[in-house]
Order: structure tokens, then sequence, then C-alpha cells
């Protein structure tokens, strides 16, 4: 067959792997790895980039990114791939909370475009920008699978349904 | 006859925690067949007797998609499935994750015995944090309790059971590329064939199936296939998830049998928002073509039904939309969308989305162009049918849907430069 379909374990596995990052870090990423056949840590890369990313205060560095291909005998390139490519990775500095708000079509017809324009208005920023003291990112994002909620947002890993200007309000407020 | 399936467990309290579920037979069948009351080929003739259909939207029959696989051939094969729940509108698996985990785990441990799989991985989209801890909840459940691991229940038979987050690409959604994506790499789907059955997850045979499908199987097997099919109507198999939204009052999942007419459905979900009219109606994902909302009233939600009308069932996503709705507007967002998830590995896609994308923009924004229409129609073609997956034809199908139902108000726009709708 003329698929090719091995690793992509073409760099020599690097020494000292115990000196890339924390001890937390490490046995998270390990945790991963131990899902997968023995021959495919960088099955394993998507979940180390997030959380390498989430120990970084929400985005990833180049220096990031190579330490990750290191850890997963991976060259370099295939762990920029993936980060460019998969939408959930950040590869600028985000704020402390990112606001990611769904416009497509079940948000938008229960005027998820209110609910940009009030945010943007509220925090001073446009979709894609981060407040200057840097708490908040507002991202536009596609559908997240809660059209029932329509409209919505994420912040973290939680979901914020139903929303309304006064609801966005006490949220975003009551974040640190 | 609504929730008999998938959401069967909603009215208990706490459904997602193994006692529950156990409290209604839960992991019965699979003593029963772990214990060699049935076969594995009879479980696949109930799966085939069932008429289930592939609820991720592509409606492949699931029977015969695991009769592919040979349970004799040597080596390592796996069991995938889809919780990449990303098709617009839909939001349904999401809610099987969060309040029925356990019949999902049960569903795919049948699958790996009925093809001879010993692991499976289950693709959760990275923004499904809530519902992915549910589902390792019960995956840590069910394996304390002898449920997954080596040797289940003393049998002999060995499954073990993963989950993979997603990073946010719709097109993961599409088998391969979902199983590129688990192997590490960038998510673009493979050229078929060969097809998973035989070079599936790191080159080994592998059956991938929607959520939803592989949640319905331990209902199939006690109830049977036939009882399972004689829910639904000719062609279209049992009870299905609707996921409804847009501007309608109660707006949720509903379970109910395939052949229910979209009126009743509609009447389930409170009807009409401000008593408005329904002028149009997404019926399954935004990749289907639209249907005006007078057309809908008169059609019953089932494939042939949908079929007919020129559209799909898809993942049964319904999108309702009344008439303060622009229609130019509304597929300027989604013509935004798939040219945002596009992979970019085929030209007619990466490209056309963008043509797409720009000239429904311009018309939307008064800068339209009487040629436009036709140049829309004619991206749509070299599109369509042109690309390794289906992302290309479901950018296309909108668009012609659109132009052949709401050409007027596309015309319109292009000829004052503002809306027909006035909103």
């Amino acid at each position: 067959m003329g698929f090719k379909n091995a690793p992509m374990t073409t760099v020599k596995p690097v020494e000292g792997k115990e000196n890339l990052f924390s001890p937390e870090v490490r046995a998270e990423i390990d945790s991963w790895i131990a899902k997968y056949p023995e021959q495919w840590r960088q099955s394993a890369v998507m979940a180390a980039l997030r959380i390498v990313q989430d120990a970084n205060g929400g985005y990833l560095t180049e220096a990031l990114m190579d330490q990750v291909a290191a850890y997963l005998d991976m060259p370099a390139i295939a762990v920029y791939e993936v980060a460019t490519f998969y939408s959930m990775y950040e590869l600028k500095p985000v704020g402390r909370h990112k606001v990611c708000v769904c416009t497509n079509v079940s948000c938008m017809v229960n005027g998820s475009d209110k609910i940009v324009d009030h945010m943007e208005q509220k925090l001073g920023i446009k979709l894609g920008e981060t407040t200057e003291d840097g708490r908040y990112t507002l991202k536009e994002v596609e559908c997240l699978g809660a059209c029932g909620g329509a409209p919505m947002f994420q912040i973290g890993t939680k979901y914020y349904e139903n929303l309304t200007p006064e609801l966005v309000d006490s949220i975003l407020d009551g974040l640190e | 006859m609504a929730n008999e399936v998938c959401l069967r467990n909603n009215d208990l309290e706490r459904p997602w925690l193994l006692e529950q579920y156990q409290s209604r037979g839960g992991y019965e069948q699979l003593k029963r067949i772990l214990a060699g009351e049935i076969t594995p080929a009879q479980v696949i003739d109930e799966v085939k007797a069932a008429n289930l259909r592939g609820r991720g939207g592509a409606g492949f029959p699931t029977g015969m998609k695991w009769s592919f696989i040979s349970r004799e051939a040597p080596g390592q094969k796996y069991v995938v499935c889809n919780s990449d729940e990303g098709e617009p509108g839909t939001f349904k698996d999401r809610d099987i994750l969060r309040y029925n985990p356990h019949q999902l785990i049960e569903g795919m441990i049948i699958a790996g015995y009925a093809i001879g799989a010993t692991r499976g991985y289950n693709y959760i989209r990275g923004e499904f944090w809530e519902p992915y801890m549910r589902f390792q909840g019960a995956i840590d459940e069910a394996r304390e309790a002898g449920l997954l691991g080596e040797n289940i229940l003393g049998s002999g038979f060995d499954f073990d059971l993963h989950v993979h987050l997603g990073g946010g690409a719709y097109v993961c959604g599409e088998e391969t590329a979902l199983l590129e994506s688990i192997e590490g790499k960038k998510g673009q789907p493979r050229f078929k064939p060969p097809f998973p059955a035989h070079f599936g997850l790191y080159g080994r045979p592998t059956i991938i199936n929607n959520t939803e499908s592989l949640c319905s199987i331990p209902v199939i097997i006690e109830k049977g296939g036939k009882w399972f099919s004689e829910i639904g109507v000719a062609n279209s198999g049992g009870s299905k998830l609707f996921s409804i939204s847009g501007n309608i009052n109660k707006p949720g999942v509903y379970e109910i049998p395939m052949g229910t007419p979209f009126a009743e459905l509609l009447e389930m979900a409170g009807g009409m928002r401000d008593g408005r009219k329904c002028k149009a109606v997404i019926p399954g994902g935004s990749s289907s073509p639209v249907i005006p909302g007078e057309q809908m009233l008169d059609l019953t939600m089932d494939y042939d039904s949908i079929q007919g009308a020129g559209s799909m069932l898809g993942s049964g996503a319904v999108i309702v939309m009344d008439d303060t709705n622009c229609m130019v507007r509304v597929l300027e967002r989604m013509s935004y969308f798939y040219y945002e998830e596009s992979c970019g590995q085929c030209t007619p896609c990466r490209e056309g989305t963008g043509w797409l994308y720009r000239v429904v923009s311009r018309i939307e924004n008064g800068q339209g162009r009487p040629e436009d229409l036709e140049l829309l129609e004619d991206v749509t073609r070299k599109i369509a049918g042109r690309t390794i997956c289906a992302l290309g034809d479901a950018a296309a199908m909108p668009v012609q849907g659109m132009l052949k139902h709401f050409r007027d108000e596309f015309e319109y726009h292009i000829e004052h430069k503002r809306c027909k709708v006035g909103a």
C-alpha cells in the first residue's frame, strides 16, 4: 500500500526530557501519552499544547512549541502545523478571560450581534482584541454546539447561554 | 412516543451515574453478549435489522458499515466515536455525553465486541469541557466496576476506551480528518478509498460512528432491531434526536420517531416566537439547503421526505427562521463559516469558499453586481464534487438552496443596495 502512516519520528529523541516543563505539566502530558499506542507519542500533541498553553497564561510561544516537539519526539514543524491549524490554540498573548462568542446562524438570529456590540462598547475593544489591562479578550468563534441556548459564549471551560446584555454585565463583572 | 432511546434516562436524577444507568437495566445487554447469548454476527444482524442510519449526517447504514470489518482479521482494530459535534445548529451529542454517557460506553463496547476491536476512542470537541468531564467520569466508573479494561466481567474479552479532545476545527467531524487528528496531525481528510474499515486509525481497521448511533446500540440489542426499525418509517429506522433552534419558543433536543411531521416538532418546540411567520427552515444543519417555511410545514422528518424537497436530514439540526430575517445576511454568515473552516487541502474548496463569502458579502453590503448571482452559481458548481471530502459540497449547497428559494431577496439587494426585509 502506498500510504505512509507512520509516526513522524524523524527526529532523534531528545535527552533530558525531565528538564522540560514543570513536574505537574509533565505528569499531565504523560497521562495523555498513556492513552495511545507506545510508538504514537505524537497523538498527545493536541493535549500537550493545550496543557502547556493553559500553564502559560493562555497562549503558546515558539519556544514552548519546540519543547512540546522535543518531549514528543516530533519535528518542530509538525507541532507548528497543529498549533496553527486548530482554533483553540493562541499564538499571541490573550487576556485573563478569553470570551469566545458564537455568531453563527442560530446565535445570529437570536441577537448575537447585540451581544457583541454590547461587549465591544463595554470593554472598549473590538472582536479579536484584548483590553489594555489584560483582563479580557473578545474572540469570535464558530458554532459551539449549544444552539438551544443561543446566544451564547464560552469563557474558560464554561458555557454561558441565553445571554442578554444584563446577563453579560453580571457575568463579566463577576470575573476576577 | 418520545425519548425512548438515547434520552430514555433523562427523567432520572443525575442520570449520568452508573448506579442510575444500571437501575434501568444498563450494561445488561453487554452481559448477555459476553455470556455468549448473542454472537457477534447476531449483533450486526440486529443493527442491520434496526435500519439505523448514521446519525452524524451522512446517513450511511450502521450495520453495513460494521460488516465491512472481518472480526477474524488479525491485529489491532479500533472503534472510534465521533463526538466532534460542530455542524452549525447541532447540539444533541452534547446532551448524550452529559446525561447518558454510560449508554454510549456500553454501545462502544458492544461495537468492539462485534468487530473484534479491543480499543476505542471517543473524539470529543475541545470546547465541550463539561461533557468531556461527564464522559470521563463515566469511563472511570465503568473501569472501576470491571466493565472496561481487561477481561471484562470475567469473559476474557478486553476493551479499553479513551477520550481524545479536539482543538477547534469543524473539518475534524469528517471521519478521516478525525483519524488524522487523533494521530496528532492537522485534521485534513484522507482520500477514500481506502476506507477506514480497511485503513483507519494508525492504519488499522476501524469503525467510526456518530455518538447518537453508538448510543442507540444497547437499546437496539435489548428490544430488537425490528422494534427500533418500526418506530420510524420506511428507509429511516428508529427515532432520532432533533436539535431545534432559531426563532422559536422552546429550542432544545427532542427525540421523536423518524417520519414525525415537522409541524408537530415545531409545536413541541413551542411554536414560532411572538407568533411570527415561519419563513425558512434549515432542516439538517447549515450544510443542508434551506427550505421555505410553508413547504417545510408539509414535510415529515425523515430522510426521504427531506430529500424529496431538495435538502437533507443531515444531523437533524433544525434551524427555524422567522420573517424578520434577511436571507442574504444569513447566507453571508454561513458562507463565512465554510471559508473559515475549509482545511485548505483542495483548491476548489480553499479558493471557492473565499469567493462565495466575498461575493455574498458584497451583495449584503450594497456592492453587488447584476452578474453576481450567476457567478455564485458557477462557483458552487466548480466546488461541488471536486474535493476530497464533503466540506466543499457543504459550502456549495446552502448557496444553491438560498438562490433557488429566495432569489428575489438577493436581486433586491443588488438592485436597491439594501435589504428587502428591512431588518
